[in-house]
């Protein structure tokens, strides 16, 4: 079953690698990734060795760049009609959703992992707390996961990657909103503390926040694994379901 | 012979559109059945449910045996399968979308290698085999199509239209290829040529609006033309099979 998986795995990699978009993406997300965290995030002038800039950003990047890459994964398969040759070899479902998952999940870790030399430069210049960079980073991977997990359902939905690619801006974007400080004044003022908090714990900027200050709290990863897999699984009825209409 | 493909009351509804009404074949190894009948007949979509890409409304389908609905993958690991317009990955490599294919029915190493190959000779691909399928001919995609389709050799082959966009010598060459394979398996293929119908089956099935409205050898199928027909007797047939409706049609 996991061999099956990997199969999937391994030629969605691979078709990212063969066409501009693992180089567009690339080159995007690490010159805007650079560009907000030494020019925007002020990185020298707070004279602290800590990579907090660097993530602080993450959630705006991954908003506009992630999208981009779980767009492709059902879409395109629809439009082209490879769909009929997928599904009818023998996959079950689930290898197939997760199989797609982990192969957008795994390019995103690569640009992730070229991200890599910030962390060696931060050390270099002063002496950072290492735990809270890999938890920053932990944080990252999985929303990034998050954002793709939402991003292969909506994929699954259309074969216009332009439609999958808006709504899921969209939805992440709502994924992000419920933790904007703006928002949580907002009920802050009226709503019980209760209902704050709740509307706030739904949100992935909060865990993310919690995770970037070095904060592994099982509460917040357990959030993150659940927004994927019941993205993933909500992937799958759509697959599903289209195959009876 | 044993019945490799067996469908029983099959329908198949899109919204308010009855696209297949109660289908009923069983396909045995060794025939090679040619489906035919006009665009929109609903071969496409009688395939597409014995290949488990579309769920059934209502009836049933084995394929050697096994339950479609209820098992799908032992189901589909039995088939292999041309989808209409042989849909392909734009940027994968020939021998590369083989072998995924062939990775994804569960071979490895130098077995998955040596069905490769074999595949590739099967069709005639050498020449091309490093190419990716946005630069392929649709006679070459085709066949691709068709190597995948055969690479775990299995006991169904379900062909939609194998021939369509090959040059008369491909189409003679894959006739030649269907009939050797047809020996040991049941193959079912859609066509709208009538002449490869005489050539490569030896069964032919005429569907109408979703009903079957022949069922017998090509040769039976001829003789329905009066004597009087002297040409193209067969499209004689089909003309008047399908320009008449069909009794019990309700929409």
């Amino acid at each position: 079953m996991i061999h099956r998986t990997l199969v999937i795995t391994r030629r969605e990699f691979a078709a990212y690698f063969s066409t501009p978009l693992a180089a567009v993406f690339l080159v995007i997300f690490l010159f805007l990734g650079g560009l907000f965290t030494f020019n925007i995030g002020s990185f020298y002038d707070r004279g602290i060795a800590d990579l907090r800039p660097f993530f602080q950003f993450h959630p705006w990047l991954f908003l506009f760049l992630v999208p981009a890459v779980s767009m492709r994964l059902w879409a395109e398969e629809r439009r082209t009609g490879t769909i009929e040759l997928l599904t009818t070899l023998p996959f079950r479902l689930g290898e197939l959703v997760v199989g797609k998952f982990l192969a957008a999940w795994g390019f995103v870790l690569v640009a992730l992992a070229l991200t890599l030399p910030t962390w060696i430069t931060v050390s270099w210049l002063g002496q950072p707390d290492h735990g809270v960079i890999l938890s920053g980073y932990i944080g990252s991977a999985l929303m990034g996961g998050s954002f793709l997990a939402v991003g292969a359902c909506l994929s699954a939905c259309t074969k216009s990657q332009v439609i999958a690619f808006v709504v899921c801006v969209a939805a992440c974007f709502l994924l992000l909103l419920t933790g904007f400080p703006a928002v949580q004044d907002y009920f802050n003022g009226w709503a019980p503390r209760a209902v704050v908090e709740a509307i706030s714990s739904m949100s992935a900027l909060t865990h993310f926040d919690a995770m970037v200050r070095g904060v592994v709290d099982a509460r917040d990863l357990l959030y993150f694994v659940s927004v994927i897999a019941a993205f993933l699984f909500m992937n799958a009825l759509v697959i599903d379901w289209k195959k009876a209409l | 012979m044993k019945v490799l493909v067996e469908t029983h009351n099959l329908h198949k509804r899109f919204g308010g559109i009855h696209a297949v009404r109660g289908i009923n074949l069983s396909v045995r190894q060794g025939e090679v059945l040619g489906f035919l009948g006009p665009n929109g007949a609903g071969k496409t979509t009688t395939m597409r449910m014995i290949t488990g890409f579309l769920a059934p409304t209502d009836g049933t389908i084995r394929v050697d045996g096994v339950h479609v609905g209820l098992d799908p993958f032992q189901a589909k690991s039995r088939i292999g399968y041309l989808p209409e317009g042989a849909p392909c990955y734009p940027d994968m490599r020939v021998e590369e979308f083989l072998a995924f294919i062939g990775r994804a029915r569960g071979f490895r190493g130098s077995d998955l290698q040596s069905r490769v190959e074999r595949s590739i000779e099967a069709v005639h691909l050498q020449q091309v085999r490093k190419q990716t399928f946005e630069t392929l001919s649709k006679g070459y995609r085709r066949r691709t199509g068709i190597a995948q389709s055969l690479l775990h050799d299995p006991p169904i082959l379900i062909l939609d239209e194998p021939t369509d966009g090959l040059d008369p010598n491909q189409k003679f060459e894959v006739r030649s290829l269907i009939r050797s394979l047809g020996r040991e398996r049941a193959i079912i293929l859609s066509t709208h040529l009538l002449e490869e119908v005489e050539a490569v089956c030896s069964r032919a099935v005429l569907i109408n609006r979703g009903h079957i409205v022949f069922d017998g050898t090509p040769q039976a199928m001829d003789a329905l033309a009066p004597a009087s027909v002297k040409a193209n007797r067969l499209d004689h047939v089909f003309r008047n099979l399908t320009t008449t409706e069909p009794a019990g049609t309700t929409k």
